[in-house]
């Protein structure tokens, strides 16, 4: 192999300018193959090579989606999938992996009967005892009997319900305990196999984290009452052909029906355990509880939203009474003072309008009557004494308005007073 | 589906047709008497036309409006044509100063064919064949020639051709053709330099093709008009002759007729011998009323043939001279016709070439099983191109401008560790070109650099080892002749550029471009960091 040498001092681009290539000769080059036309489009064009090379690429992607390549062709095997299959002895073709030597081990239980067909006559044309002797090879036809006992097999629908019950090479293994996974990766093709057992159909799918509560309970409802159609006969003891010992053929077929059933069994709880696990590490399912619980705790909460509501009102109310009674006391206290005050502004107003109106004539200096002064005093007192509220207010407002009045006044209220018979006149001889 | 395009491979003895099936395979199509090797044969009794196998079988009943072998003489004059070659046929005249063949038509009427006209009816025949197999009309197809036919001899062709309703979109040359049907088949994984040998009933063509980067350019061509497949049954004729004459005391070779029976008995016997290694010979009242019957095997033939075996080598060899190149500079011989099925033939080329030069011939598994079907094959493969690409562009194509590229003279290359010359664009590369190589295990800083390369033939003498004094036995077996080797080597010569890359992990890609003006870019890319250095001249 070519290897390059080594770096040894620091260059990163040198080019020997002075350097030319020796003179080049023109030749026709012969117009013929894609290649050429390639380099004629690239000449005609004027395309550089980098344009072109993504022409031809996006090209490229056309012919392969228009190419008339038979789909089932793209499915099958390339080349025998297990290499000792060529050497694996036909009398035990049981324990060959029959869809192997088909060509067919990528589809297996999903391979179509029409895919049986085309697969097997592909196997032929390529391990046909003729072909391989043809080109030099052993006279050997071990493997061309497997192919054709499978494509015996594959193409009897109960024989291949039966091998496919056994083909335990379909069977995809759930993720190993303890491991971090993501769950449906991991789980989606281990149901997805274990479905092609089902005697219902339509089967659910595993679904994604976004699947709806419904569906998940239904998913696992219908893998906790999975009806399998999973026989085990393909696995049974040859029952002997000769009818000499029919004791031993019975006992052959009583042991190989244990047998079955056994595993059968076996294969039913195999199932029920790995539905159990997938469900316990369902993340779905542990989401679905928590949000159980909150809406538990959210309904218990709603359901004593009415006692709540009563016992609020009762506070506030208690409150609203305590408040009211709290404002009425506060108010007849304040009532009762007001009252009071006015009682006494009054009888303040009173006391003051009697002062003023008894001293209004010694403030008029007794009206120039000054030695009659006690006879004036005394009379007046008894004017006051006598006089009611409003009688006084008018009065002393009176006397208040026209001190120069006051004996006027006074006069007219004495004239009232005896005319009223409220004071005989005797007693108001001065003022009348 | 519009109508395809097929291919055909037009040859003096024989014709094939091939055409794209939908499948995209190529198909030698069969005549409707199941011959894929249509003879070029035509015909005529009465008022009836016989063509392929069975207006060959009348060149012994029926030889005088038997016409044969008269590929050659289209678009030539009458006086350029080597007219013996139709000796047991139909004899050539003159006719408007071209060649041609009287017919005598039944009730004294006489028919003057010009050879024109006799392609024409050949062309016709083989495009009804086509039309048979494949079910619907055909127009257009694409036809191989050698690579001498003259730019008159292709005019009046298409002529021909356009004649019966045929369109001849391209003609292309027959080492190219049988070329790209082996390539198609079997790709070359390198570029390589190719002898195409095709070797038909009458005559030798050989070229020197040099393909790079899936691009052909044909460096050398050499024809021999005197050379092919009818020199093998003429020595075999005489063989049988010979014998005949000595068991029976009656010589064939007076009588035309007991000639022709023999001639035609002869080329099945060979045909035979390519496959079994013993073959028989029977002929009913050969001559003189004696019955002929012989058998030889495949040994006997090959030394009665010897000499002409022989001179398919040397022709070989010839043309490699020509195009100045040393058999060593040879990757492959690819045979091409008829003759190409003689085991023999393959075997003498093995012996001549050095181990490195692959033989192509139908006994290697790395090849076609039908060398004569290989030029029909490639034609059939232009094509289906041609019927891809619309006329105009295909039209374009063929321009000079286009065809005539400059080609590199010496190989450009990178330098190894050890000083070796590693050549990336080889000698006779046609450009503008793209090349990339990938250095997978490369790792480190490294150092590309680039130069322009010599070759040269180095001879070496390896004295025959010391032999052991008491070891009798070998005495007898031993070759004294010191034994020559001959190797190629390339030296470096002109340095061009230096590129530096730091730091490689894994690998690099290290890419040539050679432009139409010849600047040369070279990139070198770490495949795994994707780094860049670029260098241009």
């Amino acid at each position: 192999m070519f290897t390059l040498p080594a770096l040894t001092s620091d260059i990163t681009v040198s080019v020997n300018s002075g350097a030319k290539l020796t003179e080049s000769v023109r030749r026709p080059i012969e117009p013929v193959g894609k290649f050429f036309l390639h380099h004629a489009q690239r000449t005609l064009r004027n395309h550089t090579w980098s344009e072109f090379e993504k022409l031809q690429a996006e090209k490229n992607v056309k012919t392969v989606d228009e190419s008339n390549v038979d789909p089932d062709e793209l499915l099958f095997d390339d080349e025998l999938a297990d290499e000792t299959l060529l050497t694996h002895d036909p009398r035990d073709w049981k324990s060959a992996d029959l869809y192997a030597a088909m060509g067919l081990s990528k589809l297996r239980f999903k391979a179509s009967d029409a895919q049986i067909i085309k697969a097997h006559r592909k196997q032929v044309l390529k391990h046909h005892p003729d072909k391989i002797s043809a080109s030099g090879g052993l006279n050997q036809d071990g493997f061309f009997k497997i192919i054709q006992k499978a494509f015996e097999t594959l193409t009897d629908s109960t024989k291949r319900s039966q091998y496919d019950s056994c083909d335990f090479e379909a069977d995809v293994l759930p993720p190993k305990k303890g491991d971090s996974y993501d769950f449906f990766e991991s789980w989606g093709p281990v149901f997805e196999s274990e479905a092609r057992f089902s005697k219902k159909t339509p089967i659910p799918t595993l679904g994604n984290l976004e699947t709806e509560k419904k569906e998940v309970e239904q998913f696992y409802a219908f893998w906790n009452r999975f009806d399998s159609w999973r026989t085990f006969e393909f696995l049974d003891e040859d029952v002997p052909d000769d009818s000499s010992n029919r004791d031993h053929k019975r006992y052959i077929e009583k042991k190989n029906k244990a047998a079955r059933d056994k595993k059968k069994t076996a294969d039913n709880s195999r199932l029920v355990k790995l539905v159990e696990r997938a469900m316990s590490e369902d993340p779905r399912i542990k989401l679905f509880k928590e949000q159980e619980k909150k809406e538990k705790e959210q309904r218990k909460w709603e359901r004593e939203a009415g006692a709540r509501a009563e016992a609020e009102a009762k506070a506030k109310a208690e409150v609203e009474a305590k408040a009211k009674a709290e404002a009425d006391a506060s108010a007849a206290a304040n009532a009762k003072a007001d009252k009071k005050k006015a009682k006494e502004a009054a009888k303040a107003a009173k006391k003051k309008n009697k002062r003023a109106i008894r001293s209004s004539a010694k403030d008029a200096d007794y009206f120039g009557d000054a030695d009659k002064a006690a006879t004036i005093d005394e009379q007046l007192g008894l004017i006051v004494d006598t006089l009611d509220d409003e009688q006084m207010v008018e009065v002393a407002d009176k006397i208040k308005a026209d001190a120069s009045a006051t004996k006027q006044v006074l006069q007219d209220i004495a004239k009232t007073m005896s005319e009223g018979g409220k004071l005989p006149a005797s007693l108001l001889s001065y003022f009348l | 589906m519009s109508s395809p395009v097929i291919g055909i491979s037009f040859g003096n003895t024989s014709s094939s047709i091939a055409y794209i099936n939908p499948k995209n395979d190529v198909d030698v199509i069969a005549n409707p008497d199941g011959e894929r090797s249509i003879p070029s044969v035509l015909s005529y009794v009465g008022d009836d036309e016989y063509h392929g196998g069975q207006a060959l079988q009348q060149l012994v009943r029926n030889p005088k409006n038997t016409i044969i072998n008269f590929r050659d003489f289209i678009g030539l004059p009458y006086s350029q044509c080597d007219i013996t070659r139709c000796e047991s046929g139909a004899p050539a005249v003159e006719v408007d100063g071209k060649v041609g063949f009287v017919i005598s038509r039944g009730e004294g009427k006489e028919e003057t064919l010009t050879v024109d006209e006799v392609i024409s009816r050949h062309l016709k025949q083989l495009k009804l064949a086509a039309e048979d197999y494949i079910g619907s009309t055909i127009s257009q197809t694409v036809l191989s020639l050698p690579t001498n036919f003259t730019a008159e001899q292709k005019s009046a062709l298409s002529a021909a051709a356009a004649k019966v309703g045929l369109e001849i979109v391209q003609f292309i040359n027959e080492p190219s053709a049988a070329l790209l049907a082996h390539v198609e088949q079997f790709p070359f994984k390198n570029d390589v330099n190719v002898v195409v040998a095709d070797f038909g009933g009458l005559r030798s063509d050989a070229a020197v093709i040099a393909i790079r980067g899936g691009i052909f350019t044909i460096l050398a061509t050499e024809h021999d008009n005197t050379l092919g497949g009818n020199d093998l049954d003429n020595e075999l004729v005489e063989y049988f002759a010979k014998d005949f004459e000595k068991k029976n005391k009656s010589n064939p070779r007076t009588n035309a007729r007991s000639i022709a029976k023999l001639r035609a008995n002869a080329s099945i016997t060979k045909k035979t011998l390519s496959n079994a290694t013993s073959a028989t010979i029977s002929i009913d009242s050969l001559a003189d009323g004696f019955d002929y019957h012989a058998s030889i095997n495949r040994m006997r033939f090959e030394l009665v043939t010897n000499k002409v075996f022989a001179r398919f080598s040397s022709f070989i060899e010839k043309v490699i001279a020509k195009a100045e190149l040393d058999p060593l500079d040879i990757n492959a011989v690819l045979l091409s016709g008829g003759v190409a099925f003689t085991p023999k033939l393959s075997s003498n080329l093995e012996f001549l070439f050095p181990e490195s030069v692959e033989i192509l011939g139908p006994q290697n598994a790395e090849s076609s099983n039908y060398p004569n079907e290989l030029s029909a094959s490639g034609a059939a493969l232009q094509a289906g191109l041609a019927s891809i690409y619309d006329e105009d562009e295909m039209k374009e194509a063929l321009q000079p401008i286009v065809i005539n590229t400059p080609h590199l003279k010496k190989a450009i290359g990178l330098a190894g560790a050890n000083g070796e010359f590693f050549p990336v664009l080889m000698a006779e590369t046609s450009y503008p070109v793209k090349k990339s190589i990938k250095l997978k295990e490369a790792s480190g800083d490294l150092l590309i650099s680039v130069y322009e390369g010599e070759h040269h033939i180095e001879e070496k003498t390896l004295e025959p080892a010391p032999k052991e004094e008491n070891d009798e036995d070998s005495e007898e077996w031993s070759d004294d002749e010191p034994e020559v080797v001959r190797e190629k080597h390339y030296t470096l010569s002109t340095k061009l550029m230096d590129l530096g890359i730091k730091d490689v992990k894994k690998g690099v890609e290290v890419t040539f471009q050679l432009t139409k003006d010849a600047k040369l870019r070279v990139s070198v890319k770490d495949l795994k960091s994707g780094n860049i250095v670029k260098g241009e001249l």
